[in-house]
């Protein structure tokens, strides 16, 4: 940072330096009266003065758009780890088994609540519409409790989550066709106590 | 051949029967065959309300499937009907084998049955009813007097007096019989599946969003009370054959079983074992012996039997390798004879019976997907949801012919519950 800060303060001077050499070119020559002489020391010392202040604003301004663009990578990184907690696991028809993309999407969400011990995490398994209502409840508490199985087994302690079903009474998509059913096939799942900062999973 | 027996059978009672009789229920027909549906018509009645009532009464005999309700034009009415007596003449050409009169009175409806051979009054009765203005009530009576006849003309009860229970839109709704009077009795929320108590007078239902819970409904109270809540799931509740206890399916992490809590509260206790696997939709046989299920325990959804005390698990549908197999939502027919059931075939799930003696299986449907079966208190019709209109509405199949009808219009209906039959009012 005080790098930037230099580099742009070199930069500020040189453009000064710049400008001051394009006023000095209409500038007229001196008349030569005998009045009191305007003193060339003067003038350069305000222009000096105010080059000091544009520098020193431009500095300001650097170090706030620095600071600025460090908390947009905060902010992008906790949106990210959010987003790794939210993040939906699909499952097959008539299956609980989680597939090797659910696996991966319940890895990074296992790495993001074992750095946060504080999170508690309910899960919702759905279904599509296919098949009997009551048995699409019995199997979307079965994808519920599959999903806890396997973040218990990546260490996530058994009483941070809670399963739940509703089966296919609330579709992500409404449609009555493969895409839509591969889509209402899913686990989803609601973080408690997450309101505060987010701390990295170690790498 | 039929027709004979039946006219026979009205004469032969016709005499006793001519006063007024409020007894309810009196055989005095033929035993049903399937081949011959005798020609009755229902001729035009006076006062007011007279010929709702005549249309009622003519659609819920349509509906029993066990005579032919001769519908006839104004003129042709008038003909058969001209006189203060019946045209005999009239009614023999239009091939009727009796006709039926019923007229409102101050105290309720008047029923009179006509043997048209004979020519003589059959059947005289009168029923109570309500207002016309109570008109769930009021309908409800008409029914009752239409289940009467139909026993009188054929000797088995009517199903008009009957209601269906069903889900729309997260709520419970009742509709009749015949497709009237739909309406929702509980709040908006999370409700899924219904049955009925043998009595008629309560339904339990469950809830999905949790805590989930198992419901009683007071129909005539208009209250719901929770059987047994917890955490995870309960799921599709059944009555047992006496009415003191719900059979329902319940799990949390570690598969669904089937338990067992007597009405009066207590809790529930285990029946089945399914070791991980989902046991639901529980639906016992007429004497209350042997429980129909689904059970995932061999992979994949297929229908079960069980003893009521939960031991002596059998599979009744043969395991069905294929990809995709899927086989659910049984309900014991009323006569005990077989198990309605709805099964995946090529894609989309058709309805089919399993017969309980030679386990011989038969395609009820075909046409778009047709799923959750419930059989009528006759053994006969079966209430079910289909989107073979483009909707997903309730139909119902008469099984011996195959013939059907729309029950219910709007869309999403599901998990339809054919009421037993429903005490008069």
């Amino acid at each position: 940072m005080t790098r930037t800060a230099t580099r742009l303060s070199l930069v500020i001077l040189v453009v000064a330096g710049g400008l001051q050499a394009c006023r000095k070119k209409p500038e007229p020559a001196p008349e030569p009266v005998a009045a009191a002489p305007v003193s060339d020391g003067g003038a350069a010392q305000r222009r000096a003065d105010s080059l000091a202040a544009l520098a020193a604003q431009r500095r300001a301004d650097s170090l706030a758009a620095a600071r600025s663009a460090a908390t947009a990578n905060e902010e992008g990184a906790q949106a990210a780890l959010r987003r790794v907690l939210a993040q939906v696991v699909y499952f097959d028809f008539d299956k609980d088994n989680l597939r090797d993309d659910a696996r991966a999407v319940l890895d990074a969400k296992a790495s993001v609540l074992a750095a946060n011990a504080g999170i508690t995490v309910v899960v919702t398994g759905h279904t599509d519409e296919q098949g009997t209502s009551e048995y699409n409840l019995a199997l979307g508490q079965r994808r519920a409790a599959q999903v806890k199985r396997y973040l218990e087994s990546k260490g996530i302690a058994e009483n941070r989550m809670t399963t739940q079903s509703m089966g296919d009474s609330q579709p992500a998509a409404q449609g009555s066709d493969e895409a839509s059913y591969q889509l209402n096939r899913r686990a989803e799942f609601e973080t408690r106590n997450a309101s505060g900062a987010l701390m990295r999973p170690r790498s | 051949m039929t027709i004979r027996r039946l006219l026979g059978a009205l004469l032969l009672l016709s005499a006793p029967l001519a006063a007024q009789d409020t007894t309810r229920g009196v055989r005095i027909g033929l035993t049903y065959d399937p081949g011959s549906k005798p020609g009755v018509v229902v001729l035009p009645g006076r006062g007011t309300g007279a010929d709702s009532i005549r249309a009622i009464i003519q659609r819920d005999l349509d509906f029993g499937d066990r005579v032919t309700a001769i519908v006839l034009d104004a003129q042709a009415l008038g003909e058969a009907s001209s006189a203060a007596a019946p045209n005999w003449a009239v009614l023999t050409k239009l091939g009727a084998a009796a006709a039926v009169q019923v007229t409102p009175t101050a105290a309720g409806l008047h029923l009179a049955v006509y043997d048209v051979v004979k020519q003589t009054t059959a059947l005289i009765r009168d029923y109570p009813a309500p207002q016309m203005s109570d008109m769930r009530n009021w309908r409800a009576a008409v029914h009752g007097l239409s289940d009467d006849l139909e026993q009188s003309l054929t000797g088995t009860r009517g199903i008009a007096h009957t209601r269906v229970s069903f889900e729309r839109g997260g709520r419970l709704w009742v509709v009749d019989s015949d497709g009237e009077q739909a309406t929702p009795v509980t709040e908006p929320g999370s409700f899924q599946s219904s049955a009925w108590s043998p009595s008629g007078t309560t339904i339990a239902y469950n809830t999905i969003t949790p805590p989930a819970k198992i419901m009683l409904l007071d129909l005539s109270a208009g209250r719901s009370r929770t059987l047994v809540t917890g955490g995870g799931v309960f799921i599709s509740p059944t009555f047992t054959p006496d009415g003191a206890s719900v059979v329902y399916s319940h799990g949390i992490e570690d598969g669904t079983d089937l338990y067992i809590a007597d009405v009066s509260g207590g809790g529930g206790r285990k029946l089945s074992v399914g070791r991980g696997s989902d046991n639901i939709q529980p639906s016992f046989s007429p004497d209350g012996r042997r429980i129909a299920f689904m059970s995932a325990r061999a992979g994949h959804p297929e229908i079960y039997t069980i003893d009521a005390d939960g031991t002596n698990a059998e599979m009744l549908t043969a395991l069905e390798i294929s990809s995709g197999a899927y086989r659910s939502s049984p309900d014991w027919s009323p006569d005990a004879r077989s198990v309605a059931f709805q099964a995946r075939l090529a894609g989309t799930f058709q309805l089919m019976t399993i017969n309980l003696r030679d386990r011989g299986m038969k395609q009820l449907t075909s046409d778009g997907q047709n799923t959750d079966p419930s059989w009528a208190p006759d053994g006969r019709h079966i209430v079910f949801v289909s989107n073979r209109s483009g909707a997903r509405v309730l139909w119902v199949l008469d099984a011996e012919t195959g013939r059907t009808r729309q029950l219910t219009r709007g869309d999403n209906a599901r998990n339809p519950a054919w009421s037993p039959r429903l005490p008069s009012n």
